[in-house]
């Protein structure tokens, strides 16, 4: 099982909503579509779904070309940010509807639906209605629909958007367990990189209606190839600065902030990408370096403190484990930790992470 | 700015009640000091826009009082409580310019044109929207338009208080960072009294200096956001808070000692009285716990890695325990042993921690 986009493009009018792709998704994966709002990810769950058609290139499951194939001719299953079920179906009906649409005997419905209800812990709820029920309940009827069809190609638009952070959390958490042993292909939509991380499998980064990179999620995260994969799949956003090497030393352009370096490259300028996690109010890792920083804010989560700060025309954020309560204003030591720096070039790509 | 105290309130969208299950808010005690950056947190249905809705005027509580400055202003209408309120959903007037639309609530109130020029720059450039001033406002982005909403909210300098309800929920994260550090910075400049309502623990605990959560229609704990995360004084705080929240287990008391599987477990009380709770737990936050030689002994079932640390789910006999470890750190294989920090283990009788 997989499925192709093979040099899929999408006009609409003037405007190129996907340029040129090319992706390839494996039988048994999860696939996140991670990028923000407009770069094209709701886009690409179309064709993929077939409702909706490239300007050209050709889409193709299991090795079998697709394109143009209505959206009912195909095994697929969508689930959209919107809760969308039945208003006047219960909870059984609504998960039992695509099942009776295909003429699927009884007996068999009934078992099926109520597999997938204990699956979501839906079974409680399987008489209600759907106004009766939470947000996350009902998020969770629609995904019961789209489990109980044995669908081979699953689509997830941001299915945790709309539901409270402990729920999402939560249904997060389940997701990767639900499809773990079905046979199918999932593509999982969001606009948070944490998302990305947890639910883990394969991660495709988009920006502007380009597919930026894609791969392992832990490997895309690690090594992004560039730098806008890099802030694509960054919360907080990544720090960013120009550097100049010189042997076997860089330096900040705005002060003097030096370190050494084993980088096997020519000297000049490049850019260096800091995770707000690589820069602390204490010292980390083997290579650490001191930076000063003028307090602009600090916020702290209880376990956590962030600290917004600026050097020169840096304007940073670190993150800190513990409570680390700084003025505004104040000065302030911060230390970075150069065993995890993302080295960039001119062009933006990346170099090295050493 | 204002002073604001809550006093008994309770609410109920239903004519008779018999039972809690039938107030949307009940025995609400707040006091809201001038000048102070505040939060409502809760799941959704937990009676917080509601609580919203009453200070704000829209709903006249079944019992309790309202003051500002210590004046009871329960009966008052919403236009003489002179309060600013930015919604989820950016309000803005479209064919304005960003300039007219952030001097619209000064317009209405007569100021002099020269205060409002001042004013407006002034917050346009807190905001960072002085180049966008003489533009249509219909023409900016989303988070570009939830910051006029905010501007117009903080441009008045005689409200009582600025509330914000969920203002962050439409935009991106990236832009979320950048807009709730902003809003942060603001509160330390301007010192108005602000009142921030979200679902979101993060949003709550970095913008609040104090953070107020509901359950069900309660207040079960209000405090600083370390006093949230380090002393839950209940399960629903431990759970709520923190990403994987709180670990709460069964456990049994046996002569004054905690015991969770078999295990005696060291914690923050040294002895405990063998009270009459129908319910008895353990709370542990997955960030104080670590593998180690011996205590609790667990089978691992998976591991998540979230860039800087992993999320170890474990197995014991009375159920499942997350804990968090450095991304760098290594993981048994199997079974292992889990040790609690002594001082944030604490025990729960009926979901109230036992002191």
């Amino acid at each position: 099982m997989s499925l192709e986009l093979k040099a899929i493009e999408k006009k609409v009018g003037e405007e190129t909503h996907i340029y040129q792709t090319d992706l390839r998704f494996e039988k048994n994966t999860i696939n996140v579509l991670l990028g923000s709002t407009l770069a094209g990810k709701t886009t690409l769950m179309q064709i993929m779904a077939g409702l909706d058609k490239p300007t050209s290139g050709e889409i193709w499951f299991n090795e079998k070309n697709v394109t143009g194939i209505k959206v009912q001719k195909r095994n697929v299953s969508m689930v959209y940010q919107q809760f969308i079920n039945y208003p006047n179906f219960t909870v059984y009906e609504n998960i039992a509807s695509p099942l009776k649409i295909i003429g699927i005997d009884k007996s068999e419905i009934n078992q099926r639906v109520n597999k997938v209800a204990d699956l979501l812990k839906l079974t409680p709820m399987l008489e209600k209605k759907p106004n009766e029920l939470s947000g996350g309940q009902q998020q969770r009827t629609a995904l019961a629909r789209a489990l109980v069809k044995d669908s081979e190609l699953i689509l997830l638009d941001e299915p945790l958007a709309n539901l409270d952070f402990k729920l999402r959390e939560e249904l997060r958490e389940e997701l990767p367990k639900l499809f773990k042993d079905r046979d199918c292909i999932v593509v999982y939509a969001t606009t948070e990189p944490t998302d990305a991380l947890l639910i883990g499998g394969y991660t495709a980064t988009l920006l502007e209606g380009k597919v930026i990179q894609h791969g392992k999620t832990l490997d895309v995260y690690n090594k992004p190839n560039n730098l806008d994969s890099a802030k694509v799949f960054s919360d907080p956003p990544m720090n960013i600065a120009e550097i100049n090497k010189k042997g076997e030393f860089c330096s900040l352009l705005t002060e003097e902030v030096n370190w050494k370096t084993n980088l096997n490259l020519r000297d000049g300028k490049y850019k260096v990408g800091i995770r707000p996690h690589n820069i602390t109010t204490y010292k980390e890792g083997k290579n650490s370096i001191e930076i000063n920083g003028k307090v602009l804010i600090s916020e702290l989560s209880g376990s956590e403190s962030l600290i917004h700060f600026t050097n020169g025309d840096l304007n940073w954020v670190s993150l800190s484990e513990g409570i680390h309560q700084k003025g505004v204003g104040e000065q302030t030591k911060l230390f970075m930790n150069a065993d995890e720096f993302l080295y960039f070039d001119n062009n933006n790509q990346l170099v090295g992470n050493v | 700015m204002s002073k604001i105290t809550l006093k008994d309130l309770s609410h109920s969208y239903l004519k008779l009640q018999s039972k809690d299950e039938d107030w949307a808010i009940r025995n609400v005690n707040i006091d809201w000091q001038d000048g102070g950056a505040y939060a409502l947190l809760g799941p959704s249905g937990c009676g917080k826009t509601t609580l919203l809705n009453i200070i704000s005027g829209l709903i006249t509580p079944t019992r309790g009082k309202i003051l500002f400055n210590d004046q009871d202003i329960t009966s008052k209408n919403p236009v003489e409580r002179n309060i600013a309120q930015i919604f989820q959903f950016p309000v803005i007037y479209d064919t304005m310019t960003v300039f007219e639309n952030l001097a619209f609530p000064l317009r209405n109130r007569k100021i002099p044109d020269e205060e409002i020029n001042k004013k407006v720059n002034e917050i346009a450039e807190m905001l960072e929207l002085t180049p966008t001033l003489q533009n249509r406002a219909s023409g900016l982005t989303a988070d570009g338009k939830q910051k006029i909403s905010l501007g117009r909210g903080l441009a008045r300098s005689d409200v009582n208080v600025i509330m914000f309800d969920e203002p962050l929920t439409v935009i991106d994260p990236h832009l979320k960072w950048i807009l709730r550090s902003k809003l942060k910075e603001l509160h330390q400049r301007i010192k108005r009294t602000m009142i921030y309502v979200t679902h979101d623990q993060t949003e709550a605990l970095t913008f609040a200096d104090q953070v107020v959560v509901m359950h069900e229609g309660q207040i079960v704990q209000t405090g600083t956001p370390v006093e949230l995360f380090e002393k839950p004084k209940h399960t629903f705080v431990g759970h709520f808070i923190g990403s994987p929240g709180m670990n709460i287990l069964p456990c049994k008391i046996n002569n004054g000692s905690v015991i969770v599987d078999d295990t005696k477990i060291e914690n923050f009380n040294s002895k405990i009285s063998n009270q009459n709770f129908s319910k008895i737990e353990l709370g542990i936050r997955p960030e104080f716990i670590s593998f180690n030689d011996d205590g609790l002994p667990v089978k691992i079932i998976n591991v998540s890695n979230t860039g800087k640390n992993n999320i170890v789910e474990t197995e014991s006999k009375t159920g499942k325990i997350k804990l968090i470890t450095k991304a760098s750190e290594k993981i048994p294989e199997g079974s292992a042993f889990l040790n609690f920090k002594k001082e944030y283990t604490y025990v729960y009788g009926d979901n109230w921690i036992v002191e």
